[in-house]
């Protein structure tokens, strides 16, 4: 399997990635003949003619011009030009025309994790498990402000609007774990933004889906909760160790007084912590900016219990 | 054995009074000179601290917050107060009245309020640092720069002002090159440089004002909270991105055609030769002046714009390619039979050649609707604006620097010590960028703070890169101060080149010349007067 990709690309993921990378490199090609051409011209010139092969100081030939010499390096380029542009706008409407039989998830960025919901009522946080050989429509919008859906592997880039719906596709070719990333600047945690898209085969994706329906069944609330807290992208800003990230570290926390923005001293309890994941503008711990986004939507009650009861544990 | 004439516009009056009130186009741009070269300073410690960031993934020495500004400023400082006034404001004004032979410009007052405007302006934007930083990147996109606590209106309020100064230059010179030719210069015999200057006043004073109007309009939703461009107001976010554009692509264009017009003088001049395809040349920076309007939609192939937009400013965007292309043929075929001397300036049009040549190819890739998709906000991206801004532009200015330092100050740099700083800045420019297309097509976002550690050896090499590159500048610095008083005298005409500027005294009158000059050859004549270099 290509998981290394060639000298300049990344491996190829998607079905159109190949036919990307073909318009590429010839590219590339058709470049390097031009550049060679220009710094074999400025060396060979500069050596032959450099002015200490010249026995006398002498005028030069008056060259103005050469007109057969210029419409060539004007209609060559230009013929090159062409093509390179309606191969890639060959490609791009294959890369924007989405299959009619293709599934529909929709996407939402927000500062600073992807969600995901499927039709089927699952929904994830930074991570996109797609069934392989499927066309893939994906619906994206953003809370907040504009952030971009790439994945370097699929060669697929667009981005996510907060006034509008973009919409993108993909199918993937073979199971595997590629990156994802967001690619449009916006904030402190714009390079925290990064998910996975988890592509499994037909089976294991129904599998799958039959499991998140009923998630976590058969794990302790703590567990469950430290799942969560990964899964649901509390991680990139929150340590469960004690550093101080984008927020407040959560580990020791519990029974402890906090203090706010307000100056108020308020003791962390079981509502204190609920409140903080379904309404984090409702307290500001002080010395932090009010970036959290609402969980509310994102979680059901099961999961905040577990969150809590995850919390509640970390010494 | 070459002297130092008596009088000349350096000593005629002394005093910073004489400084800061002149109206003398060479000491203005030699005002100019020192504030730009005060920007690419603190523009240049911020890259490299940008780079020391990215050394290794994570934290290395500041947080994200302050990485996001540092990058900002970078880019802020480096476009607005470095690229865009230095070779028009700086080299532009010392040199084009002297190669019209002209006495001035035709505006000297508003010659020097321009200054003043550059300084208030850049004043402005530097105090948004002490106000709390930007943190937008320096293409201010909203909702991002509508919402973040950061001071976006102070920068966007020097970028406003530092426009007007752009603008006036601009229009300063369009009336000048108009009105001002010594007798006999017709437009044909105009040298390149001044083509180059001629098409770059022209989108200054036609696009500059639409910038102006975003960035008010920007300032109006910020302070008034009138819904443009936020959609939490009822404003459309992708309308920005039209606006900003719309200024910007043309603007890479200020940035780049006044460096081409100093490559066809550096080449002609140290080929000895005719230069090949003079007005192929002259005409191209116009239509690329025109063209350059009509393509801004490049940026946005991935912003939702349409599929029909889309491919129309792709196909222009090849569009505005050729004419580049034709001018790199051009300025090979001028070295050929030519009397070749490899003098500093020869070996930053060089430079220039090879780099700008490969900033200008990779923009194919971009220009190329399906290879965008992938590449669009990668370091590839990063990688090809700085081979053409820096590659190009930077190498353009630092090769009319070296040329024109001798009619600046009199006095010639030490050569040893100019072949040594260019090579470093060279190797160390493509270990630096090099890396970043590799870094690009791989999969790497830009203005990232942290990174996933498969890009890490990458991350190094093009930060080890930024070193050299560093070293270079430093050499440069100290060679160059040391000559302005110590350097060997330079004579009249250093280089033997035709051009007007080099018939009077090194450095010139108060008046460019002793007597009005009258044209008697084109500027590059050179298959019929062997001119006589002063300095060896
Ligand atoms: C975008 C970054 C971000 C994400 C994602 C995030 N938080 Fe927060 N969180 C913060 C910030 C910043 C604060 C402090 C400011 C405030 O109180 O709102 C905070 C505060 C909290 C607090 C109060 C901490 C204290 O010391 O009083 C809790 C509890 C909390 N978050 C839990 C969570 C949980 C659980 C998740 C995942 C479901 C989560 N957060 C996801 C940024 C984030
Ligand atoms: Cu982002
Ligand atoms: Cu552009």
């Amino acid at each position: 399997m290509d998981t290394v990709g060639t000298l300049f690309m990344p491996p190829e993921g998607s079905t159109f990635a190949g036919e990307i990378d073909s318009l590429f490199y010839f590219i590339v090609y058709a470049s390097m003949v031009i550049f060679g051409i220009v710094l074999f011209g400025m060396l060979f010139f500069g050596l032959r003619y450099r002015h200490s092969r010249h026995i006398a100081e002498a005028t030069t030939p008056g060259i103005s011009h050469n007109t057969k010499l210029e419409l060539v390096w004007s209609i060559i380029p230009t013929v090159l030009v062409l093509i390179v542009f309606f191969w890639g706008f060959h490609v791009f409407m294959k890369m924007n025309v989405v299959p009619k039989d293709a599934m529909e998830i929709k996407v939402t960025g927000q500062k600073w994790f992807w969600s995901f919901d499927y039709p089927e009522g699952v929904t994830t946080v930074n991570e996109l498990v797609v069934p392989a050989g499927i066309p893939v429509k994906l619906l994206m919008s953003s809370q907040d402000v504009i952030h971009s859906f790439f994945v370097p592997d699929f060669r697929v880039k667009m981005d996510v609007l907060p006034n509008r719906y973009s919409v993108t596709w993909f199918e993937a070719k073979r199971p595997g774990i590629y990156n994802l990333f967001c690619a449009e600047f916006c904030g402190d945690g714009h390079s925290e933004m990064i998910g996975k898209v988890k592509v499994v085969n037909e089976r294991e994706y129904a599998v799958w889906l039959e499991e998140g329906t009923s998630q976590g069944e058969g794990l302790s609330p703590e567990q469950l909760g430290e799942q969560l807290f990964r899964s649901k992208a509390c991680i990139t800003c929150h340590s469960a160790e004690g550093q101080r990230l984008i927020g407040p570290p959560v580990n020791g926390i519990f029974g402890h007084d906090v203090v706010l923005k307000s100056g108020q001293k308020v003791i962390v309890d079981e509502n204190y912590l609920r409140q903080s994941i379904l309404e984090p503008q409702a307290d500001i711990v002080a010395g932090y900016d009010p970036v959290m986004p609402t969980y509310q939507g994102l979680l059901n009650d099961r999961q905040i219990d577990a969150l809590v009861a995850y919390i509640k544990s970390l010494k | 054995m070459n002297t130092m004439p008596e009088k000349h516009y350096l000593n005629e009056k002394r005093g910073w009074k004489s400084w800061l009130f002149t109206l003398d186009h060479k000491r203005i741009g030699i005002l100019y000179l020192y504030g730009i070269m005060a920007a690419f300073l603190v523009g240049g410690v911020f890259a490299m601290l940008v780079r020391l960031e990215l050394l290794h993934p994570g934290r290395d020495l500041m947080d994200a917050k302050t990485y996001n500004q540092f990058f900002t400023l970078h880019g802020a400082v480096m476009i607005f107060l470095f690229i865009i006034p230095s070779i028009p404001a700086a080299l532009g004004n010392f040199v084009l009245p002297q190669m019209l032979g002209a006495k001035d410009v035709a505006f000297p007052k508003l010659n020097l309020a321009s200054w003043y405007i550059y300084v208030v302006g850049a004043l402005v934007a530097i105090y948004s640092i002490y106000a709390g930083g930007v943190d937008t990147g320096w293409t201010f996109y909203t909702p991002y720069s509508t919402t973040t606590s950061t001071s976006v209106v102070a920068m966007t309020l020097g970028a406003f002002i530092l426009g007007f100064s752009s603008i006036f230059t601009g229009l300063n010179f369009i009336v000048t090159i108009h009105k001002m030719r010594a007798p006999g210069m017709t437009w044909f015999k105009m040298p390149l440089f001044i083509w180059g200057l001629y098409a770059t006043a022209i989108i200054q004073v036609m696009a500059t004002p639409v910038l102006g109007i975003t960035l008010l309009l920007l300032i109006m939703e910020r302070v008034l909270a009138v819904g443009i461009f936020d959609p939490a107001m009822g404003g459309d976010p992708v309308l920005f991105q039209h606006f900003f554009w719309f200024y910007s692509h043309p603007a890479v264009y200020i940035m780049i055609l006044p460096g081409m017009g100093i490559i066809s003088e550096l080449i002609a001049t140290f080929s000895q030769k005719k230069i090949f395809g003079y007005k192929a040349i002259a005409f191209s920076s116009l239509a690329i002046a025109f063209i350059s309007f009509l393509v801004w939609g490049h940026h946005m192939f991935v912003s939702g714009q349409s599929q029909l937009a889309s491919m129309i400013f792709s196909f222009l965007t090849f569009l505005v390619g050729i004419p580049s292309g034709i001018k790199v043929f051009n300025w090979v075929a001028t070295m050929y039979k030519g009397i070749i001397r490899f003098d500093t300036p020869m070996l930053y049009a060089l430079a220039f050649l090879f780099l700008f040549t490969i900033g200008g190819l990779t923009g194919i890739f971009l220009g190329t609707l399906a290879t965008d998709v992938h590449l669009h906000d990668t370091y590839f991206v990063v990688a090809h604006f700085h081979y053409v801004m820096m590659g190009g532009t930077v190498m353009a200015f630092l090769g009319g620097i070296h040329f024109w330092w001798p009619k600046m100050w009199g006095r010639m740099f030490n050569k040893k010590w100019a072949l040594l700083s260019w090579l470093l800045i060279f190797i160390g420019f493509n270990m630096t960028f090099f890396t970043q297309f590799i870094l690009g097509t791989k999969g790497m976002p830009r203005r990232y703070y942290n990174y996933l550690d498969q890009y890490q050896p990458l991350h190094a090499f093009s930060s080890y890169g930024s070193w050299v590159l560093g070293l270079g500048f430093l050499i440069m610095a100290v060679y160059l101060f040391y000559s302005i008083k110590r350097g060997p005298v330079a004579g009249n005409n250093p280089w033997g080149s035709l051009t007007f500027e080099w018939k009077s005294s090194s450095p010139p009158p108060v008046a460019n010349f002793e007597t009005e000059p009258i044209l008697k050859h084109g500027p590059y004549d050179y298959d019929k007067i062997i001119p006589e270099r002063t300095y060896s």
